[in-house]
Parts: C-alpha cells; structure tokens; sequence
C-alpha cells in the first residue's frame, strides 16, 4: 500500500483490527453499440428486444470488436495513470443461462491497461493492478423460492444487456475503511464520467461494485483470507457491507474460527452478508484465447492522441484550485465534484481573491447547479471583484448572486446600483464607526485594553447602523486604526 | 460417376440462354429421386425453393439480367451452415428443431451470385468424425461403393456431388474434413488458407482451424465457387482483408518451371497402392515440367497429436453453447444443473461428448501448460517447418488420406484408428496454409484415390495450377 492510503480511517481507528479492501468496479462503457455487435447501447428497451445473433451468442455468429469501446478503455486507463498494452481477449467458461455462449468474453493475463493509482480528495492514493475489457451477461429474474436459482420455481432473462461493453477496474487492497471505499467509488466515477467513458449510473447499473475484504490485527502486515462480496448497489450498500463484514470476520477470528475465502452476497433489507460460492466450489473456468477475435494492438499514435484528449481530471483541478485558494479546505474539492471549479478559475485570472471565489462557489452555488453551470463567468468574476474590493458587503455579494443565478447573468454592478448596495465610501465609513465609539465609551475601553470579545460587538453595531453596507473587515481595520490613535 | 454438365458450362448455358436453371435443377432432384434413398447425402433436400429459386434466375435472364456468375447452379451446403428459416443440424439431436434466423455469409454470397441451394447435406456431428457414421440421421453411403463410407465428416456433401445430386457443394474442413471424403468419393474438394472464406455462420467446431471450402466435380468448377465465396468479410475478424483471388486464369498456366516437393513423414504408414498413386502424380507433374524432389516436414507427425488437444479444447468452448436454455433440444430437470446435464447428455453423440471431455480437460486448471500450451508449440513448429520446405518448394504433394473408402464399422470401435484417417490433411489446418484433395486414378479394390496439394499461406492459385496439371494427367 502507499504511505498515504490509510488516510481518512479515523472513524475506523478505534477498532482492533485494520480492514483491508481491493475493490472491483465494473463499468459499463457509454458507447453507441455493443462490444461485440451493431446493436444499440441503450438501457430500459422491452426484455430481448435489443438483440441479434452474435450477443445471442447464436451457432455460427461470430464477434467483432467495437473501436469506440476500445477507445474508451484506452482513456479509462490513462485517466487511472496506467499503461496502455497489447492485448488479448481470453474465453472465461462457465455455465449460467444469461450468458448465451456459456462462456463470457474478457480479457485475462493480457489486459488493455496495467498499473496505475486514482488519486482521492484526501491526497491518498489507491494502486490500480489493471482495467480490461468484457462483454456484459444478460439479466436473470429468478421467480418464486428465495431469489436464487436454484430455488426458483422458474427464471426469466433479458438478453438486451448481452454484450454491452463492460471495463473491469481493478484495485490493489490499497483501501483501508468504508469510508474511503466509498470515496475511491466517487473518485473513480467522476473520472469516468469525465472521461465521457460512462454515464456512472449505479442506479441503472452502469457502475457496479464487488469489494474483497480481509481484516487483520492492527500492525499487522499479512494480509489476511478474504472475501468477495457481490450486489453492492449503491455507495451506501458498499459503505455497510463493509463494515459488516470486517465485523464480522474479526467476531470469528477472535472466536477462534478461521475465515473461509467465499464469495457473499449482501442483503440490503437484512444488513448482513451471506455465503456464496466457496473456494472449493469455484469455478475452473478454464480461460484460453479467444480464436474468434485477433489481439488488439493500438498503435502508438492512437494512444497518444487518447493520452492527449483527456480532459483535465478532478485530482489536477483540485491542485490547481488549492494554489489559487490556499485555506479553502474541503470546499475546494466540493467545487471540483460540482464543476464549479472553471467559473473560479476564470475569476481568479480576473483578479477576484481565490478563496472567496471558491467560497461563494461551495456555499451560495451548490445549491443551484443547474442555473450556476449557465452563470456567465465574467459576472461572476466582476462580482467577486467587487466584494473583494469592498464595493459591496458579503451580504449584499450573496444577494447580488442570487438575482444573477435566477436571471441567469447581469451586470452585477447595475445590480448593487438597483438595489442600493453601494457600500458607503470610506469618509461616511469613518463617520459611523467615529459615532458608535463614541455613543459606547466603556466597551470602547475594554477594546483599547484587547478584550477579543468585544471586537464583534463594535462590527455588529456598525453594520446596524450602515444597514449592512459596510464592509467588515474594513470596520475591524478602522476600528483598529482608531484604537491605535486613541492610545 | 457425375453424368451432370460441369457448374463451369451450367453458368455458360444459362447465362446465354441455353439452358434453363430450373432444368438444371430438375436433372438434380431427378439423380436425388433415383438414389438418395441408397446415398443419404442429405439431412434436409430443398426441392421447392431450388425451383422456385431456379425459375428466378431463368425470369431475370429473360429480361436480360446477369444473374452472376453461378447462375442457375445447383450447390448443396453442409448441414453446419446457416440458412435464414431452414433447419440447420450438425446432424445432432441437440439442434434439431432449431432454425437459424440469419444466412452464412458464403450462403449469402451464393445466392447472391445466382446459386441455387438445393439441400443441407449429412455430416459426422458437429463435424466431428472421418466418415459421417456420427451423424445423428444415420450415416451417409459412398456413391461409388455403397458398402463403404464417403469418408467425414463433409461426407454428405461429399456424395453429393460425387452422385450428380449437386453440380457443387461447400462443406467446412478442420482437420481435413473437405479434402478426406473428396478424396474417398472421387471428387475435388479445397480447404482454403485460414482467413481466406469467412466463417461467419458456420457453426464452429474448433475455430482457430475451421475452413469452409468447395466440392466439385472437377478443379476449374472447385475455382469457381472460391471465386464467390472467399474474399474480405467484415463479421468475420479472422477474415483476410483482400478480395478473393482470381483462380480460373491459373489454371492453364501448366507447371513448368515449378518446384513440386513429396513430404516424405507423410507417405508413412500409407497404403502402398496409395502411395502408388502420389508418386506417379509426382512422375506426371515431373512430366509436365516441375522439378520434382523429396521434401520435409520433420514436425508433420506430431500434428496429430497436437490437433487432438487444440480441437477438442475450443470445441469444449464452443459447444458449451447448446444447454437447452434457450433454442435446440431441452430435457428437464429438477434444476437448472440437472436441466443442463440431461439435456446435454440425451442431445449429443458419443464422439462429441468424447471430445468435450478430452477438452475440458486439457484446459483445466494445472494441465493447460501441459497440454492446450504444449500442442500450440507444436503447432508454431509445424508452421516453420512448412515455412523451411516452402522456401524450397512452390507447393507439397501428398496423399489425401491413409486408404481408399473404407468399410462401415471397420474404425468405429477404435476413435484412434479413425483419428489417423486425417493424418496427413491436419498439418494444413495446423498451419492455416491451404490444401486440395485432386482425384488421381484408384487403388487396388477400385476406389478412388485423391493426391493433396498443399501450398503456403495466400498460394491458392499455384495450387489450382498444380491441380489442374494433376486432373489433365490423371489416369
């Protein structure tokens, strides 16, 4: 593991035990049709409907590899830092009914992508082992008994998903709490929303999520027999199974009882996780390559020209942001995740102060991202000028953005204008603070002597009395001057 | 044997107007009324589309069309091939019932070039079998001898052109299903180089060494329908991205000049009235201007071997498919493993299962190095084996297969001894380099003999010059 993967474990500190995640993601990539087939790539069409004879797996049709899918797993793997390698397409045998040919398409020792890291908003790192290429499986409906096939009185599937283009993510057992388990997922789906790879829909099933996880005492260095649990729909499935689970593993091993490496399901309603296939019951699925398809071998122009048409990803935008807004903490990152970071940018190249900006961004954008994405960014920027520079108070910013968001632009000076937000010039500035001081002559003393305390009473006053036009930080500076005067 | 006018002189006649395709087609069923009960070359005859597409093709030549260049042939197709709406076998219980929503791409481009499709013929199941008595229909019977086999597992279309029940025919070839029953049923038959016919729609076998390729009663006929079928196929991605060769005009280019070598490894353990055959096939090329010499391919006799790791493994892939989920044979029950195992064990033969099992194993975890790794290193050492005697050689001579047809029965008992029937045809597929079966003479009991001519990757039309010399030289 990397020296900063165990950051942002502190609610995980307290137990006896470290957790020890690798997690595989499986995504299903946005293309215009499917891996293997001209069908379309859509989701929701009737069960079967969206089909042909090769992602039926029907006798004598045969595959071909779609360029686009390849392309978005070149650019998958390049966002995750990894190297783009000649590949291989291998058959993973196994019987199941949603998988027309009983055997599935993937890609074994010879992955597209090999060793890389994701970056996560808390500078850690997670070790990527590799990204490949697969076809998705159909969907299977087992009717009646417990939801397992072999209890089923009878199963149903739909074909339409046979076929779609998938990419196996793969990390090394880097992660070390739920919480950055989760975080990793979000992480990880941003880039490939970014990458315009998927449209990481956990929901509809774009994104899904297996996490293998041991425990071990803390300190040490072995890595204990894990587990694989499938169905995790959701961060929040992926967050509770975990820690359910390494819970549960630490139970049997202080109980004596040694842990069988198995795949388990969990239940959502249930909260728990429950045993699957065990190891003795794997599959040999008996991998061997693919003699209908030919390797793929990307040149180097075609890796480079991916290499060079990644967009910027949130890890750089989150650097470039921490050094135009250094102390802007976690906002910072928020302002990344919700794509406000260009509009803050464009404000600080104006000469707007990148802390306020990013500020405004996180507390006064977040909640209205759709109209924030149509702000025009130089009123923005204008604005934030302005306050920067004290033409008008944070209040009257906040009311000044506001009009603009719901109009959708504006010139945010004639806006302050309109609604008389000129904040007051500094000769009837100096006149208010001179008459409070005055009217207040005891507190003014226990100013002069250093009483903190006392600092806000004098601003709050003020304020008052400009009815909100002043700038607070200008009042502090005043106040000061005039204590020094006073002395 | 075949009374019927050469597919070259049908297409003539009838693009001129001389000769109907439905008359052409009737002379068919007429030869398919009179003996196929006795031959059974066919799982499935096509008697009212063939006329209802013969009477097409004399309509559009009536209005002064072309209707390509295989108007109005009666072709027989290989009950592996794909046929929009007609049942499509393998000759197994497993498929039948099923039929196939979407034509072969050769099927497409026969039709497509005015051929008339006239049957599905019988195969060894799943092609899988040196003499079509695997075929879950019953076995098909040598026209020429009806006490003996037609050889496999292309037996059915095999016999089908031998009885002038077909003017052509297409079969699929693996490790040397074409070219054995050609050379058995006295008829032409041609494995093209891997990649040169495309394979989609032909229900795979053992993929990296499956070919389609043509039946015919005679070489220039056989060149005709490479012509329509090869060439680039964007389903196929194995599929070779250049047009198909022109080979008719090779094919009285004569062999002076050429370098023609014997393989000796595979002139072992052959029939000496075989072997007979092949030499004086070498004397008459020698004759005609080759420079004839004795070649090697010391890695040759371990193709066998290696071929009966590499087939039945991908065929273990392949016909994992057929598990009664969703088309094909289903027998219950009481789950879904059940389903699958009962199914599975009541729709296909014993040789299939043999091989299923041979392949699941040399795949398994543990043995994949052993035996799937090993019989691909094998499989590169034939490839530069050929490649050594290629630089000395414009084409290799050898025989078809071991013996002239055979007896019913006479092999079924021992898989190994029928195993060797396709020994000297497997290192062809082995290597992906093209070979045909030419008829030349017959051996003591009077059965036809056929010679192969193997040539290296891409060198079809050297080798259908060399044919045609054999053909014009036979005696």
């Amino acid at each position: 593991m990397t020296d900063t993967a165990a950051a942002g474990t502190e609610a995980a500190a307290e137990t006896p035990y470290e957790t020890v995640i690798g997690l595989e993601v499986h995504c299903e990539l946005r293309t215009r049709t499917k891996l293997f087939c001209s069908c379309r790539n859509v989701f929701g069409e009737l069960p079967t409907t969206n089909t042909c004879p090769v992602c039926l797996g029907l006798p004598g049709s045969l595959p071909v590899l779609n360029r686009q899918a390849v392309e978005l797993a070149m650019r998958i793997g390049t966002a995750l830092q990894c190297t783009v390698e000649p590949s291989v397409f291998h058959r993973k045998n196994y019987f199941y009914p949603d998988m027309p040919k009983d055997y599935q398409i993937s890609q074994y020792d010879q992955p597209i992508n090999v060793d890389g890291w994701l970056e996560l908003a808390d500078a850690s790192r997670v070790g990527i082992e590799r990204a490949h290429m697969e076809e998705d499986t159909g969907k299977t409906r087992h009717m009646g008994g417990g939801g397992r096939i072999h209890e089923a009185e009878y199963s149903l599937v739909d074909y339409n998903r046979a076929g779609v283009p998938l990419v196996e993510i793969v990390s090394r057992p880097d992660i070390r709490s739920a919480e950055q388990a989760r975080a990793y997922v979000s992480e990880l789906r941003s880039i490939l929303v970014a990458t315009g790879a998927s449209d990481g829909k956990m929901e509809e099933g774009s994104l899904r999520v297996d996490a293998n996880v041991s425990v071990r005492p803390r300190g040490s260095t072995e890595l204990g027999t894990r587990c694989e649990i499938k169905n995790l729909n959701s961060l929040r499935s992926l967050g509770r199974a975990i820690e359910y689970e390494a819970a549960r593993q630490w139970e049997l091993l202080q109980a004596g009882q040694a842990i069988v490496q198995e795949t388990r399901h969990w239940n959502e309603a249930e909260g728990r996780t429950i045993s699957g296939r065990s190891k003795e019951e794997a599959y040999d699925y008996r991998y061997f390559p693919e003699p209908d398809l030919v390797p793929v071998a990307p040149d180097e122009a075609w890796v480079q020209a991916v290499r060079q048409a990644i967009p910027t990803l949130p890890a750089e935008r989150r650097h470039r942001l921490a050094e135009v807004a250094a102390g802007a903490g976690d906002a910072a990152a928020t302002v990344v995740e919700l794509d406000l970071d260009t509009l803050v940018l464009a404000a600080v190249a104006a000469g707007a102060d990148g802390r306020l900006a990013v500020m405004r961004a996180a507390n006064e954008l977040a909640g209205n991202l759709e109209e924030a994405h149509r702000l025009d960014p130089d009123a923005f920027a204008k604005l934030m000028l302005m306050e920067g520079q004290g033409q008008v108070t944070a209040t009257q910013s906040k009311q000044v953005l506001a009009e603009l968001l719901a109009g959708g632009g504006g010139d945010p000076e004639a806006i302050a204008k309109a609604r008389g937000f000129e904040a007051l010039g500094a000769d009837a500035l100096a006149g208010v603070v001179d008459e409070v001081i005055a009217g207040n002559p005891a507190e003014w003393e226990r100013f002069k002597a250093g009483d903190p305390k006392i600092s806000g009473f004098f601003v709050g006053l003020v304020m008052k009395a400009s009815k909100g036009q002043a700038n607070g930080t200008e009042v502090r500076e005043l106040l000061q001057q005039r204590a020094a005067s006073d002395g | 044997m075949n009374p019927a006018p050469t597919a070259t002189q049908i297409v003539a006649d009838v693009r001129r107007g001389a000769r109907s395709a439905r008359q052409s087609v009737e002379e068919c069923l007429d030869a398919i009324t009179a003996r196929e009960s006795d031959v059974h070359a066919f799982n499935h005859v096509l008697a009212d589309e063939a006329r209802a597409a013969a009477d097409a093709i004399d309509h559009r030549v009536a209005l002064g069309e072309d209707p390509g260049p295989l108007a109005g042939v009666p072709i027989a197709l290989k009950d592996n091939l794909c046929t929009r709406g007609v049942p499509t076998t393998c000759s197994s219980r497993i498929l039948e019932g099923w039929r196939p929503p979407y034509d072969a791409t050769v099927v497409q481009r026969v039709v497509a070039a005015g051929g008339i499709v006239i049957g599905k013929t019988n195969l060894d199941e799943f092609a899988m079998g040196s003499s079509t008595e695997n075929s879950a229909f019953g076995p098909t019977r040598n026209p020429h001898d009806l006490t003996r086999v037609p050889g496999g597992s292309s037996g059915g279309s095999a016999a089908a052109v031998a009885a002038g029940f077909a003017s052509l025919a297409l079969g699929s070839d693996t490790g040397g299903s074409i070219r054995q029953p050609a050379a058995l049923c006295g008829v032409v038959g041609v494995k093209p180089t891997y990649g040169a016919v495309s394979r989609y729609g032909l229900i795979a076998f053992a993929s990296s060494l499956d070919q389609i390729g043509p039946f015919a009663a005679t070489v220039s006929d056989a060149a005709l329908l490479m012509e329509v079928i090869g060439g680039h196929d964007p389903a196929d991605s194995t599929s070779i991205a250049s047009p198909a060769p022109q080979l008719s005009a090779h094919l009285t280019r004569g062999v002076d000049g050429l370098r023609v070598g014997v393989v000796q490894e595979l002139l072992n353990g052959i029939d000496p009235d075989v072997a007979a055959r092949v030499n004086q096939a070498a004397d008459a090329l020698s004759a005609a201007g080759a420079k004839v010499d004795e070649a090697s391919v010391p890695a040759a006799v371990y193709g066998l071997s290696a071929y009966y790791l590499i087939a039945p493994a991908e065929a273990s892939s392949n016909l994992a498919r057929y598990d009664g989920v969703r088309y094909g044979l289903r027998v219950p029950g009481k789950d879904i493993t059940a389903m699958y195992s009962a199914t599975r064990a009541a729709g296909f033969g014993p040789e299939v299962k043999r091989r299923i099992m041979l392949g699941t194993y040399a795949l398994s975890a543990g043995y994949y190095d052993a035996y799937y790794g090993q019989a691909q290193r094998v499989r590169t050492l034939i490839i530069r084996d050929f490649d050594a005697a290629y630089e000395r050689f414009d084409v290799l001579l050898s025989p078809t297969a071991p013996t002239t047809a055979f007896a019913f029965g006479a092999k079924t008992e021992n898989p190994l001894a029928m195993y060797l029937s396709d020994v000297c045809t497997i290192p062809s597929n082995l290597a992906g380099h093209p070979a045909m079966s030419v008829p030349f003479g017959a051996g003591d009991d009077g059965l036809p003999v056929g010679v192969q001519v193997m040539a290296p990757a891409l060198g079809e039309p050297v080798m259908f010059r060399v044919a045609a010399a054999l053909e014009g030289a036979r005696p």
